[in-house]
């Protein structure tokens, strides 16, 4: 009986260090990041005296930030049904015995294992569209070659388009990574339920369909969890790629944050903006969060 | 009757035959988009000075050249700007040792929630993973302020690689401690008892119980920080403003940022700081693939 006390009080002591961190590093630094957001913070030395909400209604009357919401929107809404359905499919594809699954595999999910920096310098050459005078470059150019040059476009030099250059490059960075993950939510579906409806006379497309889509849906909601959250934390790959752009095409939240917090010191705007992020993420991932561990509690 | 029984299935075979040209079609087409980076990479990198030309920039390489590579790796005082060596090595010296420590501290985090579960143990594990999907601008401005004002050793954290792996390990506990947290699940616990029985207390069931089994745990959990502390660009490029101190990700950045360097050099470039990840998936890819999958809190 004693002895299970020493070591009780050890096995707290071990896992204290982490608590401990956490509390500090993490809900600490955001109730700290919460209350400069709430003060006149706006030059490189601290004031925290109290403005209340007026930098958040400043900030969503600032023009940048209104362009900054937008595009993450039309951002997250292209990257999330790219890559779920390019993974889907490719998971689908492979998933039909195929010689040399192992090697699609790795092509398809390599990507993930390179940093979006490294992503974005790579497809800000290969987007890069040339100029009139000059003649075309990178994709455009691979599009004149094999005749697809009515496909020709100034990709993230176009502020209409510029955000979708930018999806384009994180798609092919984390569309494998939605395979891997539909691919392993495919080969956890028993082959006689496909059996039975082949049998049934269901054709592939209905299989697709009526079965294992429904019993895929929980991959689906990890992958828009997973993908989501990377897409509302987007800062690397702009920052590599395109930089703000033309107008603010290609600017998101979290460029905006580091900018006007490091390089502008509006420290009480930049914990605003940050707060904004992590309140959009908290929506996305808390739910998630308590019906996995539910459910793990569950079992 | 009897050439009809012998027609159908010949006729659906051909249409099988038929359909598994198109997916192997489809397949192939994928696996070439998610390869033309690597092969601008790889022949740009390759093509001597004289032969590089944006415009020519899909054309094969005349012979093998390293020129780019030299001089993304050097430097070039004549055109003054810093090679990526120092970077190089910096991430090196960042990444071995904060990848050693938080796998250290996630698996005795993840021993002590598995098998030492205490009042509050379950609650204590999601308030620790929640730290996993913040976005780091919402603790990045008291980080900064907190690192400015710490020393360890006589460094001062703020702008050196001690400071950053200090940050990597603080938030790198929610992932370390899910992966072993989840590892030492499967750990029946009748071993543990067994070694109860013969007197071993928390310490020694560590060391010779737990700690022996756990080595494709440390390689997931290796694996997984490694990639993502070598890739990582906010915590970068915000604490280390020296360009002496900066890693790889940072190093590109700038140098893909300068007008003065050469596209072929960038290239050069991504492909040094992508390499050392890229080995990894190559070599490592099963355990990569398992840490993905934690990841996305399947696991």
């Amino acid at each position: 009986m004693r002895r299970l006390n020493w070591e009780r009080v050890v096995s707290i002591l071990l896992i204290s260090p982490a608590a401990i961190a956490t509390a500090i590093f993490v809900y600490g630094f955001i109730g700290w990041t919460a209350y400069a957001s709430l003060t006149k913070w706006d030059k490189l030395f601290p004031d925290f005296t109290l403005v209340g909400l007026s930098n958040y209604r400043k900030l969503f009357a600032n023009q940048r930030f209104q362009i900054d919401l937008r595009n993450t929107v039309v951002f997250t809404v292209l990257f999330l049904i790219s890559c779920l359905l390019i993974g889907f499919l490719l998971a689908f594809l492979l998933d039909q015995r195929i010689k040399g699954e192992g090697i699609f595999r790795s092509i398809y999910l390599f990507p993930m294992s390179i940093s979006f920096i490294v992503t974005g310098v790579v497809w800000r050459w290969l987007l890069n569209p040339g100029s009139p005078e000059m003649g075309s470059t990178g994709v455009n150019l691979l599009f004149d070659m094999v005749g697809l040059g009515f496909l020709k476009t100034g990709w993230y030099t176009d502020p209409k388009i510029g955000i979708m250059a930018v999806a384009i490059a994180a798609t092919w960075q984390m569309s494998g990574y939605t395979m891997a993950m539909y691919l392993a939510g495919l080969r956890a579906i028993p082959d006689e339920l496909r059996e039975a409806a082949r049998v049934d006379g269901a054709s592939e497309l209905q299989i697709v369909r009526h079965i294992l889509l429904p019993l895929l849906r929980p991959v689906t909601l990890s992958a828009v969890i997973v993908l989501g959250h990377i897409s509302l934390k987007i800062y690397d790959l702009i920052v590599a790629m395109t930089g703000p752009g033309i107008g603010f095409s290609t600017d998101v939240p979290a460029y905006f944050m580091w900018d006007t917090t490091f390089r502008g010191n509006h420290f009480s705007r930049g914990a605003a903006i940050a707060i904004i992020l992590l309140l959009m993420v908290a929506v996305l991932v808390v739910p998630y969060l308590v019906h996995s561990i539910r459910a793990e509690a569950e079992l | 009757m009897t050439t009809q029984a012998h027609e159908e299935p010949r006729s659906t075979r051909t249409l099988v035959r038929w359909q598994r040209v198109v997916l192997y079609a489809v397949l192939i087409a994928f696996a070439i988009f998610y390869l033309i980076p690597v092969y601008v990479l790889i022949v740009t990198g390759m093509k001597s000075f004289a032969e590089v030309n944006l415009y020519r920039m899909w054309d094969l390489p005349s012979g093998l050249h390293f020129d780019s590579y030299a001089k993304a790796w050097f430097g070039s005082e004549a055109e003054g700007f810093r090679g990526l060596n120092v970077n190089f090595m910096n991430s090196v010296y960042l990444t071995v040792p904060a990848t050693i420590i938080s796998a250290m501290w996630g698996s005795i985090n993840g021993y002590i929630l598995t098998k030492w579960k205490f009042r509050g143990s379950g609650v204590l594990f999601p308030l620790l993973l929640f730290g996993m999907f913040i976005p780091y601008q919402s603790i990045l401005i008291p980080l900064v302020q907190t690192l400015q004002k710490i020393s360890i050793f006589g460094v001062k954290l703020y702008g050196s690689i001690p400071g950053l792996i200090v940050a990597h390990v603080i938030y790198g506990i929610p992932i370390t401690t899910l992966i072993f947290r989840n590892y030492y699940a499967n750990v029946p616990t009748e071993l543990i008892e067994a070694a109860r029985i013969d007197g071993a207390n928390i310490f020694s069931v560590y060391r010779h119980v737990l700690f022996p089994l756990s080595l494709p745990g440390f390689v997931v959990v290796m694996i997984w920080q490694f990639t993502s502390i070598w890739n990582d660009f906010l915590f970068a490029v915000t604490i280390t403003s020296n360009p002496a101190t900066q890693p790889i990700t940072v190093g590109l950045n700038n140098l893909a940022g300068s007008y003065i360097v050469e596209w072929n050099v960038q290239m050069a470039g991504a492909l040094i700081a992508a390499l050392p990840t890229l080995l990894v998936y190559i070599f490592l890819g099963r355990f990569f693939m398992r840490g993905l999958m934690a990841g996305s809190l399947k696991g």
